[in-house]
């Protein structure tokens, strides 16, 4: 049960339940829909942009605990964060849900509750969806992106 | 003229088919006896891919270490035994599908190869603009992607027959759906995502009163259930060797005769011609016509030895071993609260699909494989059956010839662990 409480820890098991900024943006500047077509996992992620800066963030969609926490806590974690800020951040998750590198706590805040991910390779795509989806709608791709 | 391939393997359990030793028949599968995480593996993915017997890995071994050569081609010694075992091998899935002449049998990748070769010769040359092709909803990925992009090209247009709540086809739907413009019919016999059997003699009765031939779809239904495609009519019928014990990479296209002889050659290539001048090339006869190239030549000895291995256990006693774990696993399982099960036909077989409140399939594969526990989660490419029921996916357990009443108990066990993790 260890490396199964490690992967769904409390915090993680929350947000999947009740998911923060789990709503649809009318006045988005940005948007993108990403999908995972393995499992079937699918989110909009939506983006209020002030120049740099991202005034709003929120998302909908549907898909496993660890993909629905994950877009949750992104979420809250990048509200009033720069453009720059979401993309160094998004690397630092990326090698702490693949066991890359080994990012600070300090460095992930809230976000180290992921590190379980690691020892679930086949999760990883799951826990980095609605990352990849915000990329996408930063970048203003009009493709939905897919994890494929 | 029979050379002796030397190609049988002795069978470490000649088993009795009036007593299912499900004990025995495990010795013979080495990869079951692993652990995973620390539990004993429990393989609940059967319609996924199966695992092999030892009878068959050794077929495979035997060919490579004794007999491997070219076919059709050499004088030499090992090119007659090479070529002898593949023959036999078509021979061997002849008579497993009650074939009534070894030329019907054409030996492909996979279902899916063999779908696409009836939707490139046979669609390609028959398909004209405003024509039909009716498949249903419950049809995997691989039973309606080559038609759409068959039907694209000849600006025919796909018909899909729906399915009930229960997940079976409606008949009287199917039936209307029938008319003048209708060329070809494409239906599974087993539904690999809601184990639903179609009653494929009465749709060949249907599609045949109107003069439209059939395609079944067999990935799921010949390690499971008899077939005889004399028995049941169809036109073409379909079938993979790693879904039936066998190895990855071979498939079978069963086809009436006279069909595959007016149809048009799949790939150009050695092999399925018998002259070659720049001006002109004769095709060859079927069902070489069909099998251009060097083949997987240990696909077809290994898939002999599995379909060897199925007949001898009876593939009637295997129908019984998995109708009564089914019918054990479901009232198990549909007793947990919180629990769906997507597919519940009168009819069905080896497939148990569910889903459970509040927690995403992917989260029981997940929690359930750390107890060694192997199952499939997600859309099992029949997307359009997952929009059906509104449902992104689903957790899937499907059984096999080996699985035991304790699998099904871990699994539930497994189940219930996962409740409690998301309680």
């Amino acid at each position: 049960m260890a490396g199964l409480r490690d992967l769904y820890q409390e915090v993680i098991l929350e947000h999947s339940k009740v998911p923060r900024n789990y709503r649809e943006m009318a006045g988005a500047d940005h948007k993108a829909e990403g999908f995972n077509p393995l499992c079937g996992d699918r989110f909009t992620v939506y983006l209020d942009l002030e120049g740099e800066t991202i005034r709003d963030i929120s998302f909908l969609g549907s898909g496993c605990a660890i993909s629905k926490a994950s877009a949750s806590m992104m979420t809250q974690i990048l509200k009033g964060k720069t453009r720059a800020d979401a993309d160094k951040l998004f690397g630092k998750f990326h090698d702490l849900v693949t066991g890359q590198g080994h990012p600070s706590e300090a460095e992930m805040g809230k976000l180290a509750v992921f590190s379980g991910v690691s020892e679930f390779p086949a999760r990883v795509k799951c826990a980095t969806l609605a990352w990849h989806t915000l990329q996408a709608a930063l970048e203003g791709q009009q493709d939905a992106v897919s994890t494929e | 003229m029979t050379v002796l391939a030397n190609v049988s393997v002795p069978h470490s359990s000649d088993q009795d088919t009036r007593s299912y030793n499900v004990e025995r028949i495990r010795a013979d599968f080495p990869i079951l006896h692993q652990n995973v995480h620390g539990h004993p593996l429990v393989y609940l993915d059967n319609a996924a891919t199966t695992q092999k017997p030892r009878q068959v890995i050794d077929a495979i071994s035997h060919y490579y270490e004794r007999d491997n050569a070219n076919i059709h081609r050499g004088v030499h010694t090992l090119s007659q035994r090479a070529t002898d075992a593949y023959e036999h091998a078509r021979r061997t899935a002849q008579e497993f599908l009650g074939a009534g002449d070894c030329r019907e049998i054409i030996f492909v990748r996979s279902s899916t190869e063999a779908i696409n070769l009836v939707a490139q010769t046979y669609g390609r040359k028959n398909l004209k603009p405003g024509d039909e092709v009716l498949i249903s909803a419950m049809e995997h990925h691989s039973n309606i992607v080559p038609w759409q992009m068959i039907c694209e090209e000849k600006q025919a247009k796909l018909r899909v027959a729906p399915i009930n709540e229960a997940g079976e086809l409606v008949l009287e739907d199917f039936e209307r759906l029938l008319t003048s413009k209708t060329k070809l019919v494409a239906i599974a016999h087993l539904s690999n995502a809601l184990g639903t059997i179609n009653p494929v003699r009465q749709i060949v009765e249907m599609a045949h009163a109107k003069g439209i031939p059939v395609m079944v779809d067999g990935a799921q239904a010949a390690p499971r259930l008899p077939v005889n495609v004399r028995e049941l009519d169809c036109d073409f019928y379909a079938f993979s060797g790693h879904k039936i014990y066998g190895p990855t990479g071979i498939g079978v296209l069963y086809g009436k005769l006279a069909l595959l002889e007016a149809m048009p050659p799949y790939q150009g290539g050695g092999d399925m011609i018998s002259s070659v001048a720049f001006e002109r090339t004769v095709y060859n006869k079927v069902p070489h016509k069909f099998e251009a190239g060097t083949p997987d030549i240990s696909g077809p000895i290994g898939l002999k030895a599995a379909l060897d291995y199925v007949t001898r256990l009876g593939i009637e006693n295997i129908e019984r071993h998995e109708n009564e774990l089914l019918e054990y696993a479901t009232k198990r399982v549909s007793a947990l609260s919180g629990i769906r099960l997507i597919g519940t036909a009168k009819e069905k077989a080896g497939v148990l699909s569910f889903v459970m409140e509040g927690v995403h399939p992917h989260d029981i594969g997940t929690i359930l494989d750390q107890d060694g526990i192997a199952i499939r989660t997600g859309h099992h490419c029949a997307q359009p059956v997952m929009e059906r029921y509104g449902i992104p996916a689903t957790a899937r357990a499907s059984l096999g010839l080996y699985n035991t009443k304790e699998e099904i108990d871990a699994l539930v066990r497994g189940i219930k662990k996962v409740q409690e993790v998301f309680g």
